[in-house]
């Protein structure tokens, strides 16, 4: 199933000649609107229309977080204020918010590509669509409750939070697609169980996460516990928000809308392209936004594009799942460690729970990990040597994995605090 | 069926196509609008092979038409109406049709040519009727109508309009527009047309254009562009608030 299959299943000379022309327009405007940019058109002493290859425009500087909250609220925006019909701002997991605008094209286009993901999941007009995204700033709720209506399907924006509201809505209103964060879905997923409610009282067909880096285990987790079938989806508000890319239901990397997004992976540190297939920054151009156009922003998500054709025929490209961020990277005792590597880690172990929490300390200068675990009850009231031996081999795992050693500790089932947006699984205690 | 990538012309030190890229599908309606001096004929031009291009390629079924004169450009299946119709004033309207057809003339049957030129009568009736009148006496839609058929009788698998509601009454205006939309559904042509009157040419077309000094500022579907608060102001002649 396709939603825009002239555009998806694209020739990819066709593509690029589009993606080529829009790139074009939108130098040519941003130069004349959009003083930032233009300065920097100036400052390299160039014009939009010495872009004449993708090769020259990798020679463009890299926007970067940093200048969006320099440009607070509205400096990079590319129209006046009163062609903006919708404000958001970013959900802030990183320090300041920033802000992002969207002309009424803008909301079209956007519809349009949320409908692409959506359909790439599964959900068709007859569906009916439980968003768990909170609606509000944050572009999660919004962007997939339009596109999912503008497929035709039955939407319910129950937003984020109140999960036993959510599970007797989801029963009572027959709820086939679950639209939330990957570890929300989890949360539903045990209280279903804890409650003691049958998969049977449920209809749920799909599940379409996004918003936060998981696991292809807990996917597996998802899947199974939930009985649905869950793809990834992957945006950023800074871009437009959900509608980036999208897994279809090969559920083998997430095709990119390229005719929309121009993207290009590069070396976090040396800023140089990658190949393809190897792990480095994901930096987006967009190629039609009105409001809010983006040259080569820095996502700090870490991805790679995966090479080779999707069996569902689409002709977009692939982007693996996100690994992690250049920013939540830890780097302990000088690796890099990303926590989606741990949490793959405490998936292989039986008797732990889906519930991490990575607490980095500083003594006398060197790093100490420790990594909280919540364990079933069995485990936890059972004799002190099983304990050992279960915190022994997560150690080991971990330390095969991570390449450093760190420290486990084992606590009661639902102590850590639980999610009902992102999840706060890195708390780090050092002064850097 | 036409792609277009930076392409650079002008005359003189004059430069007017500023690194223009754009395409046209098979069987798609493209216009290009744009304000007086945008550089739209220019680039019509040089499509048509009538003004050499200073840089960029231009394809035209997947080969190159850049140094490819302009009656070759003709006989490949890529005809020019050109702006204000330029036709042969003292001509009768058949000699004119007749003349269109000269590049293959030698190649095709005088009833091929016959044949044609019925369908182009079965599209404009009005020519007919006016079959041995001078063109100069037309009016200005039938000068239209017949620098179309013209066209036509090249037998083009697509066709660049320059301005073709220049000079036009409002009627005769929605005329010609529909009249292009025949041409794609009659003719399964390819049509790339270039317009002033940019709702017109929005109305009809699958996806546009804006050319502004010779850079190409905004491209999309034809509803988008419609609702393109920057076209709306400057080419649509009106505030985004008033008129429904």
């Amino acid at each position: 199933m396709y939603w825009e299959p002239d555009r998806e299943c694209m020739d990819r000379e066709e593509l690029e000649q589009l993606q080529f022309e829009r790139l074009q327009s939108t130098l040519n405007r941003i130069y004349s609107h959009v003083p930032f940019y233009r300065k920097r058109f100036d400052s390299l002493g160039g014009l939009p229309e010495d872009i004449a290859s993708l090769a020259d425009f990798s020679r463009l500087p890299f926007t970067a977080k940093e200048d969006l909250r320099e440009s607070y609220p509205y400096g990079l925006f590319a129209v006046p204020l009163r062609e903006v019909v919708r404000i958001h701002a970013s959900s802030g997991t990183t320090g300041a918010s920033t802000v992002v605008g969207y002309t009424r094209n803008d909301i079209r286009i956007w519809s349009n590509l949320t409908a692409r993901v959506l359909t790439m999941g599964g959900v068709t007009k007859d569906d009916v669509v439980q968003i768990a995204f909170g609606y509000g700033l944050f572009t999660g709720g919004f962007g997939l409750h339009y596109g999912a209506e503008r497929i035709g399907a039955s939407v319910i924006p129950a937003s984020s939070g109140h999960t036993l509201r959510q599970i007797k809505i989801m029963m009572d209103f027959k709820t086939t697609a679950l639209v939330s964060t990957p570890s929300y879905a989890m949360l539903v997923a045990e209280t279903i169980r804890e409650q003691g409610i049958p998969l049977a009282a449920l209809s749920l067909k799909y599940g379409l996460f996004g918003a936060e880096p998981w696991s292809e285990r807990m996917r597996q987790e998802i899947q199974e516990k939930l009985g649905i079938v869950a793809t990834d989806n992957y945006g950023l508000s800074e871009i437009i928000g959900p509608g980036v890319s999208g897994e279809c239901r090969e559920q083998n990397g997430l095709h990119i809308n390229e005719d929309h997004f121009l993207v290009e992976v590069v070396d976090p540190e040396t800023r140089r392209p990658m190949p393809d297939g190897e792990t480095g920054e994901l930096v987006i151009t967009s190629l039609t936004k009105e409001a809010f156009p983006m040259i080569r922003y820095r996502t700090r998500d870490l991805t790679s594009i995966l090479p080779g054709h999707c069996p569902c025929g689409r002709t977009l490209r692939r982007m693996a799942r996100v690994k992690g961020r250049t920013d939540d990277m830890l780097i302990i005792k000088g690796v890099n460690v990303f926590p989606s590597q741990i949490e793959s880690v405490l998936f292989e172990i039986e008797g732990t729970e889906p519930h991490y929490q990575i607490v980095i300390d500083r003594k006398g200068g060197l790093d100490e990990v420790t990594v909280h675990v919540e364990v079933g009850e069995t485990i936890f009231f059972d004799q002190m040597r099983r304990q050992r031996d279960m915190m022994e081999l997560i150690r080991k795992r971990l330390a095969q994995e991570l390449g450093i050693s760190v420290e486990v500790k084992l606590v009661e089932k639902k102590t850590l605090a639980r999610s009902e947006g992102k999840s706060q699984r890195v708390v780090d205690h050092r002064k850097l | 069926m036409l792609r277009i990538k930076n392409l650079e012309a002008g005359y003189g030190p004059l430069k007017v196509l500023r690194k223009v890229s754009l395409h046209i599908g098979p069987g798609e309606i493209v216009t290009v609008i744009g304000a007086n001096g945008a550089g739209k004929t220019t680039l019509l031009k040089t499509v048509s092979g009538l003004l050499a291009p200073r840089g960029g390629e231009i394809l035209f079924e997947k080969k190159t038409i850049r140094k490819v004169p302009a009656e070759r450009i003709v006989s490949l299946g890529c005809s020019l109406v050109p702006e204000g119709r330029q036709l042969f004033a003292p001509m009768t309207v058949r000699e004119n049709l007749i003349l269109g057809a000269c590049v293959q003339y030698r190649r095709r049957k005088h009833e091929e040519v016959t044949e044609d030129m019925e369908r182009v009568f079965g599209l404009f009736p009005r020519l007919k009727e006016r079959e041995a009148q001078l063109a100069g006496t037309l009016s200005g839609g039938e000068q239209q109508m017949l620098a179309i058929g013209r066209a036509l009788l090249s037998r083009p698998r697509m066709l660049l309009l320059d301005e073709p509601s220049m000079g036009l009454a409002p009627r005769m205006v929605r005329e010609i527009f529909t009249h292009i939309v025949h041409l794609r559904k009659e003719f399964g042509l390819t049509i790339l047309l270039v317009e002033q009157n940019a709702r017109g040419a929005l109305r009809v077309a699958d996806r546009g254009y804006v050319l502004e000094t010779g850079r190409i500022i905004l491209q999309g579907p034809s509803e988008e562009l419609l609702s393109n608060q920057d076209v709306q102001r400057a080419y649509l002649g009106r505030s985004p608030e008033g008129e429904a």
